[in-house]
């Protein structure tokens, strides 16, 4: 059983989040002492990087103080190596979504300020996310990642697509957190308590207690029902964060009218954050291993069919959508619906290669898909447009941009030797190493799936190497932008090469409470 | 230096590559900049083609099995290796890419300005465009090639496969022919759908190749058998006792994707243990079928061919040249190395299947070809054609057959650049390929029609030059095991001779049309390509041994081991 510690034990292992939260109050009064100077943005980005850095720090001092995971707040939150992993992804998406903020043109100097403390806000809450093992610190992690969302997303405030995008958001949201909650009422009442450890073993000791009773068959199954149903409702909360089909209306319009550094930072980090609740929740505690009457159980919940049939509608909506489009963060956004998609082949794989996959894919997704979101901020921010048309010749008139932007799309695509290929192919390998017939059919659909998205990522690349451009008149991306560019360029391509200490990394990460 | 000739001959095109980019970021003039590109990508492909020549030397056709190979572990915690060699089933296929490759970066070399008159400033000629961007993706086209051929680990394997896609869809796309954008995705689409597949398959039979439940099922059906294959060296017990397999560096993996230790399993009849696997269909046949399509999407076999023609004819000569001579054949080869090698019992099961869509890609193929009025589009056509008789010889599971085969692979790998520089000759000059927009223009061009001749003559199968070798091969050998096959895909040779004389007739005799009363003759640059084709097309008409010894102890090995499951 996992040792708990008391709150007051606890806050030796919250450090991060620690510094995070005084950071992020911090970073205002910063902001107020460097109001004046001409190097205000300059000055945020080193702060916040600073306090990103503080916490990175604490996270591994905090991670050497316990060779196994440990239950913190009496058992609120966890530290386990999942948790762990989850915090540094996060603290790496934040920072490069700060580093970004200042050359993307798009956050005012004066507001600067609010941006990166309103995004370490964030950074806590996708911490809460991945550590939390109490259905109500869910909620809490959540709604906080959420909660500040709403208010990242609508940060243009005479930008109507931004408002527009910042209420979508809060309406889907408020929905899809009511549907969480409602599901977390059920499974309290199955499970008489909110705590998620040991999840399996109470649900059987239950269906062992109704079967002594001489509860009737019927009435198990309509037990049965309510888990399915429950667990189906919890899961509406996380697909909304990771924008899973049918939670996923609000994905396009809020990518397309937020600005663009804070939705390369939505794709990619709360999207994280979802996936490592989804884990734990399913994979974590749902589990079922061993013992012969659980077919039986209530606690047999078909999870990994119902997350395999979301994961390959995810993905087919997802591609299909992004088809027509021409606005390219809307495309991008249906290709991250796409992607949701694939990572969740991970999720229904339920095993621990899956969970690895699932990792891993989100190292590598960081990568890429934050770099396609640079280039379509610089590009929109210089040339004002983000329609397609756009990128005709791009080729010519910013070339490394372009190199740069058909790699991340090659690599989103999949084909070797890019990260993407590697990030799939573990995903499609989790699902095939489990070997039944609806796994099969699953990476099938998969796979085919990425022949189709190959056609809109390559109208990109088309229009921006073969077709013309209709002006010759260069756009002048930033050097910083660049060295940025260049820097996620060579990511994807060492570890599309050589991908061993990656797998290591995200397969060590695999140790989660109630699995070990 | 020989035991690390296939990497040199992999890696110098992409080293080249990698030496233009660096150029680009140095401050140069443009024709510096293009001449050095050009420079570099002949002399990475020459290097290549000395490299494949040397293994032409020194490849021992006696001894059957591997040479030249050398392992690396790259992926130690999946058993990925870096392992590359060659035996009678690739050493061809290496030997021609570096041929091809060099015979492409000549032909992408500038107009000597002989026929240059005629050009339009407005419509430059593809090799004075974006010259860096082309030598980088030809050349990385090279390695992929080799590569793909050379490697002996699926995940390399694939890998060097799905690099060759990127490069192909950029040259088709930005120096191609007025439908390039249409052609160079509709190829791209196609073989990535194919493609995927062959990943999947790749993962399974990873997976199965140390199932220990399976390992243990083999233990007790075939004791003997089991045993043989630990003390060869296709199993090895692993320090905790479990069964699986080693790297080059002698450490323990529960899984290979070795395709020579897969052969072997496979060989043995190891994926035939699987129980049906999908819809009731057994794992063997599954993977089979899933394998096939991806390699027969590249062959192309018909219904699968449409990309070709587009392909073909949108791309500039030196790319066509490429993807007939080298990239057809990695359809064919592709099932004689996964297909046929890993999963011989379905191979039996399927080999009636694979002759009949043979027949109908040789004579449906040469069908069409009677009805094109554009040059190169009969060309293409006629490609697909012959790699029907591939098909035909290698499904007719008899020794004649299989050599027949594989050469075939090869001397189609001469011929059929050869067609593809003929048409780009006339293209140059005259700006269009319409076979009627010609006539007699044999007066003019002599030396051009002579050329042409030899080539549409070795490729109709006349005696003497390498096509008749190859399909008399196939049709030798497939005739005792497949009669009506055979009789049916020998009528083509009727229809080839009907398409190929016909078209000579309308281009070349007759009465000259006075448009074209001047035309130049070859220049050097075009006979720089086409000779060394042509006379190699001669000698291995004559004298097709210096190819079938190297080839035929393998391919008679594998063929041994298919007709066994």
């Amino acid at each position: 059983m996992l040792p708990v510690l008391n709150n007051a034990d606890s806050l030796a292992y919250f450090w991060p989040e620690m510094i995070l939260t005084a950071g992020a109050m911090g970073v205002f009064l910063f902001d107020l002492a460097v109001a004046k100077s001409p190097r205000r943005i300059l000055w945020l980005t080193v702060a916040s990087l600073g306090v990103l850095a503080a916490a990175a720090l604490a996270t591994s001092h905090v991670a050497g103080l316990s060779p196994t995971p440990i239950g913190l707040f009496n058992g609120l939150l966890v530290l386990d190596p999942w948790a762990v992993f989850f915090k540094y992804l996060s603290w790496a998406v934040t920072a490069l979504a700060i580093l970004i903020a200042g050359p993307s043109l798009e956050v005012a100097s004066e507001r600067m300020g609010e941006y990166c403390a309103l995004l370490l806000a964030v950074a806590v809450g996708m911490s809460l996310m991945a550590s939390s093992t109490d259905m109500l610190m869910m909620v809490i992690g959540v709604e906080l990642v959420s909660m500040v969302s709403y208010a990242l997303a609508g940060f243009k405030k005479h930008d109507r697509k931004s408002s527009e995008a910042a209420l979508k958001y809060v309406v889907y949201g408020g929905v899809a957190s009511g549907m969480m909650l409602f599901g977390m009422s059920y499974l309290y009442g199955l499970l008489g308590t909110t705590n998620l450890v040991g999840t399996a073993a109470r649900m059987n000791a239950q269906a062992a207690m109704l079967a002594q009773a001489g509860v009737a068959a019927s009435v198990a199954g309509a037990g049965r029902v309510a888990m399915v149903v429950a667990v189906v409702l919890v899961l509406s909360g996380v697909g909304y964060k990771i924008a899973s089909v049918p939670w996923h209306m609000w994905c396009p319009d809020v990518y397309e009218g937020a600005p663009t550094p804070f939705t390369a930072f939505l794709s990619v980090g709360p999207k994280a954050a979802g996936f490592a609740l989804a884990v734990r929740i399913l994979y974590g505690a749902m589990s079922v291993s061993g013992g012969a009457d659980l077919a039986t159980a209530v606690a047999d919940v078909p999870w990994p069919q119902v997350v395999g049939v979301i994961a390959g509608l995810t993905m087919t909506v997802g591609n299909f959508a992004a088809l027509n489009q021409t606005n390219l963060k809307r495309m991008l956004a249906y290709s991250s619906i796409a992607h949701a998609g694939y990572i969740l082949m991970g999720v229904a794989a339920a095993s621990e290669t899956g969970s690895q996959s699932v990792a891993l894919y989100l190292v590598v997704y960081l990568f890429m898909n934050l770099g396609a979101f640079l280039v379509v901020g610089i590009v929109g921010r210089l040339s004002g447009s983000e329609s397609i048309f756009e990128y005709r010749g791009l080729s010519a008139r910013a070339p490394f941009a372009a190199v740069a932007f058909a790699v991340f799309l090659f690599s989103l695509t999949g084909l070797p030797p890019l990260a993407g290929f590697v990030g799939k192919f573990h995903l499609f390998k989790a699902l095939v190493d489990r070997g039944g017939s609806w796994q099969i059919t699953l990476a099938i659909v998969g796979l085919l799936n990425s022949a189709v998205s190959l056609y809109y990522y390559a109208r990109i690349v088309k229009a921006m190497f073969l077709d013309k451009p209709h002006t010759e008149e260069r756009i002048a991306v930033p050097a910083s932008y660049n060295l940025l560019l260049g820097a996620l360029v060579g990511l994807v391509l060492v570890f599309g090469v050589y991908f061993d200490g990656l797998r290591q990394l995200a397969g060590s990460s695999v140790v989660l409470f109630g699995h070990s | 230096m020989t035991n690390h000739l296939l990497s040199l001959i992999v890696f110098a095109p992409a080293v080249a590559a990698m030496l233009i980019c660096v150029s680009l970021t140095m401050p140069m003039q443009k024709a510096a900049r293009d001449n050095l590109a050009r420079f570099l990508a002949l002399a990475a492909s020459f290097i290549a083609l000395l490299g494949g020549l040397w293994l032409w030397v020194a490849y021992d056709g006696t001894a059957s099995g591997l040479q030249f190979t050398e392992r690396a572990t790259w992926i130690r915690s999946l058993g990925i290796e870096y392992s590359v060699g060659v035996d009678g089933i690739s050493v061809s296929m290496v030997i021609l890419s570096t041929l091809i490759s060099f015979v492409a970066t000549i032909a992408s070399m500038p107009w000597w300005k002989r026929a240059d008159e005629h050009s339009d400033p407005a419509h430059p000629h593809f090799s004075e465009v974006k010259v860096p961007g082309y030598m980088v993706m030809l050349l990385i086209l090279q390695t992929g090639m080799s590569g793909t051929f050379a490697s002996l680990d699926m995940f390399l394997f694939f890998v060097f496969w799905e690099v060759m896609l990127l490069p192909m869809y950029f040259l088709i796309g930005i120096w191609g022919g007025p439908r390039k954008e249409y052609a160079a995705i509709k190829f791209f689409l196609y073989t990535l759908a194919g493609s995927v597949l062959l990943l999947l398959a790749v993962i399974a039979l990873y997976y199965k190749s140390g199932d220990p439940v399976l390992l243990a099922r083999l233990s007790q059906l075939n004791p003997e058998l089991f045993r043989k294959l630990l003390s060869d060296g296709t199993l090895f017990r692993g320090p905790s006792g479990a069964v699986g397999f080693h790297l080059g560096d002698g450490s323990f993996t529960p899984h290979t994707f070795d395709m020579v230790v897969l052969a072997r399993l496979g060989q043995a009849g190891l994926f035939d243990l699987v129980g049906p696997f999908l819809a009731g269909v057994t794992f063997a046949k599954l993977m089979w079928v899933f394998m096939f399509i991806a390699f027969a999407v590249k062959v192309p076999l018909v219904p699968l061919h449409t990309w070709l023609p587009d392909a073909h004819v949108e791309a500039p000569t030196p790319i066509s040249v490429i993807l007939a001579g080298v990239l057809l054949k990695m359809g064919i080869y592709g099932m004689l190395r996964f297909n046929w090698a890993i999963l011989p019992s379905a191979t039996s099961a399927f080999a009636a299947l694979v002759a009949a869509f043979g027949v109908v890609n040789v004579v449906y193929a040469a069908m069409v070809c009677l009805a094109q009025r554009d040059l190169k589009k009969l060309i293409a056509y006629s490609s697909v054609s012959h790699m029907g008789f591939s098909l035909l010889g290698m499904a007719a599971m008899t020794e004649a057959g299989m050599s027949g085969a594989v050469l075939n692979l090869f001397t189609h790998g001469l011929i059929s650049p050869m067609l593809f520089l003929i048409v780009g000759v006339i293209y140059d000059r005259a700006h269009h390929r319409e076979i009627e927009g010609f006539g007699g223009i044999a007066q003019v061009v002599p030396e051009y029609t002579a050329v042409m001749g030899l080539a549409f003559f070795a490729s109709l199968g006349l005696p003497g030059l390498a096509g008749f070798v190859s399909e008399f091969l196939v049709l030798n050998g497939s005739f005792m095991t497949l009669p009506w096959h055979t009789a049916l895909a020998a009528t083509s040779a009727i229809i080839t001779v009907a398409y190929y004389l016909w078209t000579i007739q309308r281009m070349f005799l007759g009465s000259l049309n006075p448009k074209y009363s001047h035309l130049p003759d070859l220049n050097w640059r075009e006979r720089l390509t086409l000779y060394p084709l042509a006379a190699l097309t001669l000698l291995f008409g004559f004298y097709p041994n210096v190819m079938l010894s190297l080839i035929n102890a393998d391919l008679f090995r594998l063929l041994r081991q298919v007709k066994g499951a």
